[in-house]
């Protein structure tokens, strides 16, 4: 990374943290990583009904080290596992990664001995998209709401403070089988 | 290979009723603890279809006719090589010994009769309740020529999971019996590079077997456990 | 000539080799002389033309590919083992999801299988066998649609995606309309189908119709007389009918080779011997006239879809049978496929026993007698055979799918082999393989 780490905390980290984030967001580049079902809709969201041009993504890459999104469409075998981790290893710094789909995300209905229950075994994930196959226009949600997350991440000390942040809540979390109300 | 059952590295002998692969117990697939359904001593053999007998209708005759004189002249004794003939559910099925399955391909394929020219590849299926003959493979075989479709079958021992390949007679098979090793861990002898096919190459065991598990893990939602699917209550 | 290595040297615990090396010259030299070219390249699991996780290895000489072999495998699923732990209902559900785009096909292969094995095949509604028909006539076109513009897309034809992925919208929103879903549909269920068409879905058919009518043209005028297109396509992937038999190809490669097979027509199903269609071949055994079997067959498909529509009766889309036929009437509600209203008021108000029975139907499943069947469909890609077997029980004991992309895919060697680089992705893409029906 660059000089924009190093910046002092205050106003010229926060102005170079827009600014940043504002054309990262407006210019992903997505890695073509499709696996399944899921590749196919992906395919549909870049095709001409859904245009995934009016967001400045049409071009998916082929070669990882262009890319700096990775779109898991699919559901990840134990034999493509490695495989996703080195394609992963390779996109450049910084990379998000939507988990497209309920096999992705959890192994959904294929709970058994060829699939990993979910990728987040393997790279870290940023957006976890349910469905199966999630819907195009489910898909480009997934994406804006991959931007506003782009849009708003912290660099320098502020981002080792947002990562403390975030730990401390995650250790602080209730865990799922103890929460009560609408989340249960 | 004789025909006496010696050990458990020969095929068992047939049965005239159709082997039994299992029997079922209950009712409501409570094995563990009480069955208070009061089914519980309800105890049912399954069986596969037995063998039928002539005439088998149709085409059928005219095939197994063909096949044996055809194997007859080239000086096999057809029942050696055919031990059962099941028609169930208009469907011909051909119960071969596997040191006989390459020859029978063979004249399957080329005797004019006959031509069934296309294989669709082989499906094992592993009957653990079936002993002496714990793994079966099936290879189905369309003539497009007669526009007919007849089923082989082929069954091992367990201790002994050999039988023929049938790359040489019908090279489609390369990547079918590939498959059929990588799930059920069945050695076809002659096959050009018998590796696993879907399986990463390290990997441990052949998971479409019945004892192999289905290797489900508990998924937690809303507060409580569910089990994988093996797991959970079955029906018997 | 004095060797550059030392002699061996005996010692009392055994040879010991020294190496004094060699001259580098000597290897670069020697290297040059061989003039050995040959490098492995290796595309995929991950490569944006293979058709998903098909992994390549290609040995090649400069241009030309000496060796090519297929890894497979990186989209295993275990669909089969998964199978052999739900219900013969719940089987649908799963077979939907190998071959993702002819869901259609895996299921009405399998519920053939299923109805095949309880006896059942004679008291399918005629509805219910004419819809499956005609679903699995679009699916055909969404499949080849599919097809065409991701291996136009693979020449580097992109306006050719385009246009496939905006008429396969089209058939995706009347799969929507009939199913609900987009994709993986389990909608054709042993016995019947999981409901009846909605309101003015016949309206919409006839009008998707007329639509592709006039949109399939555009294909011929885009590609099939494009000189860049054929240039491409022509004399690639050449595999005679020779080799297809040999390899078990089928559907539009062994076509292609001036093989009319087709189980349509050869071993009909679902009473295609009563639809007026043509089976397309061609004789130039190359990618281009696979492609141009496929524009065909999907003319041919409109034709059996309007035919599809002429025939249609009203009536049930369900056996008969209380003991097969999924017990609850399903209906679309505003969060999606569900049981209807009325249909839990009745087993929830006024009939235990419907209660009973329902309950009993949908957690525990029918009983499917032992034995074992196989049924084929012609399924865009080839012959998709369903080998099903039962121990009595209400689990299938073991389903196994013989996929058409797979067997197709052992075809790629002998496609490729001798031909150029560029070659390949264009014998890949005319084969068609869906990495989903390849690994299961």
């Amino acid at each position: 990374m660059g000089l924009e780490e190093k910046l002092p905390s205050g106003f010229v980290l926060t102005t170079v943290e827009q600014a940043a984030g504002w054309v990262r967001k407006s210019s992903v580049f997505p890695a073509t990583f499709g696996l399944a079902c899921c590749a196919i809709e992906m395919m549909t969201t870049g095709a001409g009904r859904y245009d995934l041009a009016r967001f400045g993504m049409e071009v998916f890459r082929g070669s990882p080290r262009q890319a700096d999104l990775m779109i898991v469409a699919g559901r990840v075998s134990q034999k493509m596992a490695p495989v996703l981790r080195q394609v992963y290893d390779q996109m450049p710094n910084p990379k998000w990664v939507i988990s497209m789909g309920v096999c992705a995300s959890s192994g959904g209905m294929f709970n058994n001995y060829a699939i990993v229950q979910g990728v987040d075994h393997i790279v870290p994930v940023d957006i976890y998209l349910p469905g199966c196959p999630p819907r195009p226009e489910m898909l480009m949600d997934a994406i804006l709401k991959l931007h506003q997350k782009i849009q708003g991440s912290k660099l320098g000390v502020n981002a080792e403070e947002a990562a403390r942040e975030a730990e401390e809540a995650a250790l602080n979390a209730l865990p799922l089988i103890e929460m009560k109300g609408l989340m249960r | 290979m004789s025909d006496e059952h010696n050990g458990s590295s020969v095929p068992a002998p047939r049965d005239e009723h159709g082997e039994v692969i299992g029997v079922r117990r209950g009712m409501f697939g409570a094995n563990n603890g009480g069955d208070t359904s009061g089914y519980g001593g309800l105890v049912r053999t399954v069986a596969l279809p037995g063998a039928s007998s002539r005439p088998y209708g149709g085409w059928f005759d005219e095939v197994a006719d063909e096949l044996e004189g055809a194997l007859e002249e080239q000086g096999l004794v057809p029942e050696n090589a055919i031990e059962k003939t099941v028609v169930d559910r208009d469907e011909l099925t051909f119960h071969i010994a596997r040191e006989h399955l390459v020859n029978v391909a063979k004249t399957l394929r080329d005797d004019p009769a006959l031509r069934f020219e296309l294989c669709t590849g082989v499906s094992g299926v592993h009957f653990p309740g079936d002993k002496g003959r714990e793994l079966h493979a099936v290879y189905h075989l369309r003539s497009l020529t007669h526009g007919r479709l007849i089923r082989v079958e082929v069954s091992t021992p367990d201790e002994d999971r050999h039988l023929p390949s049938l790359v040489p007679v019908y090279p489609t098979n390369d990547w079918h019996e590939r498959e059929a090793y990588d799930f059920f861990g069945l050695v076809f002898d002659g096959h050009p590079a018998l590796t696993r096919i879907m399986m990463p190459d390290d990997w441990q065991g052949f998971p479409q077997r019945k004892d192999y598990p289905l290797g489900g893990i508990p998924v937690e939602y809303k507060g409580a456990q569910i089990p994988a699917p093996d797991q959970r209550r079955s029906y018997s | 000539m004095t060797t550059p290595h030392a002699t061996p040297r005996a010692t009392t615990e055994g040879t010991v080799y020294t190496v004094t090396g060699g001259d580098w010259d000597e290897i670069v030299e020697n290297a040059a002389a061989s003039d050995d070219e040959r490098i492995i390249v290796n595309m995929g699991p991950q490569h944006p033309s293979t058709h998903g996780v098909l992994r390549l290895i290609l040995e090649i000489d400069g241009e030309t590919v000496t060796e090519a072999r297929c890894g497979i495998g990186y989209l295993h699923t275990g669909i089969e083992k998964n199978l052999e732990f739900r219900s013969w209902t719940q089987g649908t559900t799963f077979v939907t999801r190998m071959d993702y785009l002819t869901p259609f096909f895996n299921e009405t292969a399998y519920c053939l299988g299923v109805e095949k094995l309880l006896g059942i095949e004679d008291q399918i509604p005629d509805r219910a066998t004419v819809l499956r028909v005609l679903l699995m006539e679009l699916n055909r076109l969404s499949s080849h649609l599919v097809c065409i513009a991701t291996g136009g897309m693979e020449l580097g034809a992109t306006t050719i995606m385009i246009y496939g992925f905006r008429d396969r919208e089209l058939v995706l929103d009347l799969f929507e309309l009939i199913t609900g879903l987009r994709m993986n549909h389990a909608f054709v269920r042993p016995g019947g189908l999981a409901q009846d068409l909605p309101p003015g879905a016949v309206d919409q058919l006839r009008e998707f119709v007329k639509t592709m009518k006039k949109n399939l043209p555009e294909y011929d005028a885009l590609a099939t007389g494009n000189p860049i297109f054929k240039a491409r396509m022509q004399d690639v992937g050449y595999l005679d009918l020779t080799g297809c038999m040999a390899l078990g190809a089928t559907g539009p490669i062994l076509r292609s080779a001036g093989l009319p097979h087709d189980l349509r027509k050869t071993d009909p199903y679902c009473g295609y011997e009563t639809y007026d269609f043509e089976v397309p071949t061609a004789d130039s055994c190359d990618a281009y006239g696979r492609f141009l079997i496929r524009l065909e067959e999907m003319r041919q498909s409109l034709r059996i879809i309007e035919q599809c529509i002429d025939r249609l009766e009203p009536g049930p889309v369900m056996v008969a049978d209380k003991k097969i036929a999924w017990p609850a009437q399903l209906a679309l509600g505003p969060d999606g496929l569900g049981n209807s209203l009325d249909h839990i008021k009745k087993i929830m108000g006024t009939s235990m026993e419907a209660l009973i029975h329902h309950f009993k139907l949908v957690t525990e499943g029918f009983r499917v007698p032992v034995g074992q069947a196989y049924t084929a469909v012609e399924s865009p890609k080839g012959e998709l055979g369903v080998h099903v077997v039962s121990d009595g029980g209400t689990r299938p004991y073991r389903v196994h799918f013989r996929d058409p992309s797979f067997t197709n895919l052992q075809a790629m060697a002998a496609m490729c082999e001798g031909g150029q680089v560029a070659d390949v992705i264009v014998a890949v893409a005319s084969i068609d393989p869906v990495m989903g029906g390849v690994d299961r």
